[in-house]
């Protein structure tokens, strides 16, 4: 579903992303670990379209993601470590808007749906500046898998998300692995990493340093491999 | 069909979060009235002196005005990364210029129906005629138009608030002087053929600022 191959994407001098290669295929949960500056959110966001790389191919779903830019946003939900939400609006107003540039069919059910499963159906004509960071993350969950991508990027999910807000985020991504969707999420936490994705891929300095399926990795040793891989 | 659907959800978002807040028209509004007071007593704008001064105090008023809710619409884009929000839709980016400059465009009409009517009645100028108000139209599409391109230019810089003005007013000098040059006439008694000069001026504005920013608005906005 996702194909990178060689990817750069410099800024200036500096390339924040080094000839990244990853594949990603349909249903597969992938975790992206790594320090900061290490280029994870970079790459979600050339994936995702809102940056152009410098050299290297990327395509989604067969397409390819510079060329067959608009094709290409229809699959994809994104989640960015800003919520993306319009604080002057309502939590339905939000999801209207976005059911509306997103063509989404049956938008009202979808809608009311999504409120319900992130919790927040009791306060969908509530402002989302009246939203703690908690409900904000979970409202933007709605937004980026509203349109039903296949494939999902999520940058730094379980941020501001208590306990129970976020295993009920690892089963709605569960749930949507297993209806085929290509997940890429990035996380600092090891432990998280580690737990909720079938795959995880260490990138530092701009390349993928490890890739290994879960049921490979030793979480005892893993972040002593972490910070030998990183330093 | 599609791309007018979009276009018009972006008018209606912008149009519904300005209710639920009302901080830009009224912030514009404020600044309109306060404007013209301050002009009022800096030209004392009596009889003669109203009519000849008249044109270059509303347009100066709608300019400045104007900046104000381009800035601030541009702004509440930036806020939460909205920005990126729209730059992820499946939809071409000219559908993005398209709203929101409608949306820039209404709220600057907004201001403007209130302010014609007031300028006239506080200092005794036929502002309300047809060709006053046609210049007024076609001055403030182009006005909106350059505007909503330069504040998308102006959000990646660091001195967002200053560097929009810094690039706006220069660009949009064209239009400023057609549109007083067209309205004095249109003051003086002039006819809308006397003064078709500017106004064709205005239309070439409108129609040259328009094509130019859909097909850059997609580049301004990319990283």
């Amino acid at each position: 579903m996702i194909q990178i191959r060689g990817m750069v994407k410099s800024f200036g001098p500096r390339a924040a992303l080094d000839g990244v290669d990853l594949s990603v295929g349909a249903g597969e949960f992938v975790t992206l670990v790594g320090p900061n500056g290490a280029g994870k959110t970079t790459l979600l966001r050339v994936l995702a379209t809102l940056a152009r790389p410098t050299s290297g191919t990327i395509h989604i779903a067969g397409l390819d993601s510079v060329r067959a830019g608009s094709e290409v946003r229809r699959r994809i939900g994104f989640l960015s470590h800003r919520t993306l939400l319009y604080e002057d609006l309502t939590a339905e107003q939000n999801l209207r808007f976005f059911a509306r540039i997103y063509d989404v069919a049956g938008d009202v059910e979808r809608i009311h749906g999504l409120l319900e499963r992130v919790g927040l159906a009791a306060r969908r004509n509530d402002m989302v500046r009246t939203f703690s960071r908690g409900m904000q993350q979970r409202l933007s969950v709605a937004r980026a898998v509203l349109h039903r991508p296949s494939v999902l990027l999520m940058d730094e999910p379980y941020t501001g998300l208590d306990p129970q807000a976020a295993q009920s985020l690892t089963d709605l991504l569960t749930e949507l692995a297993g209806d085929g969707c290509a997940i890429l999420l990035t996380t600092h936490d090891l432990v998280r990493g580690l737990q909720v994705g079938r795959r995880v891929v260490l990138l530092a300095q701009g390349r993928v340093v490890h890739d290994a399926l879960r049921t490979d990795v030793d979480p005892a040793a893993f972040p002593d491999l972490y910070l030998r891989l990183t330093a | 069909m599609g791309f007018v659907r979009k276009v018009w959800a972006i008018v209606a978002k912008d149009v519904a979060a300005e209710l639920h807040t009302r901080e830009m028209v009224s912030a514009m509004l404020v600044f309109s009235v306060l404007a013209l007071m301050i002009f009022s007593f800096a030209l004392d704008l009596r009889g003669t002196v109203a009519r000849a001064a008249a044109p270059g105090v509303l347009w100066a008023t709608v300019a400045f005005a104007g900046t104000l809710g381009l800035s601030r619409s541009m702004a509440r884009e930036q806020q939460t990364g909205c920005i990126d929000g729209l730059l992820l839709a499946p939809m071409d980016r000219s559908a993005i210029f398209f709203g929101k400059a409608l949306g820039n465009l209404i709220f600057m009409g907004v201001v403007e129906i209130v302010l014609l009517p007031l300028f006239s009645a506080l200092f005794d100028v036929p502002l309300l005629r047809p060709g006053v108000v046609l210049v007024t139209a076609l001055g403030t599409v182009g006005y909106a138009a350059v505007g909503t391109l330069l504040a998308a230019i102006a959000i990646n810089t660091r001195a967002r608030e200053v560097m929009l003005p810094i690039l706006l007013l220069p660009l949009a000098i064209p239009a400023l002087v057609a549109a007083v040059q067209a309205t004095g006439g249109l003051v003086e008694g002039a006819t809308m053929s006397e003064v078709s000069g500017w106004t064709r001026l205005l239309v070439a504005y409108d129609l040259i600022i328009v094509a130019v920013s859909m097909l850059t608005f997609g580049y301004v906005l990319e990283e």
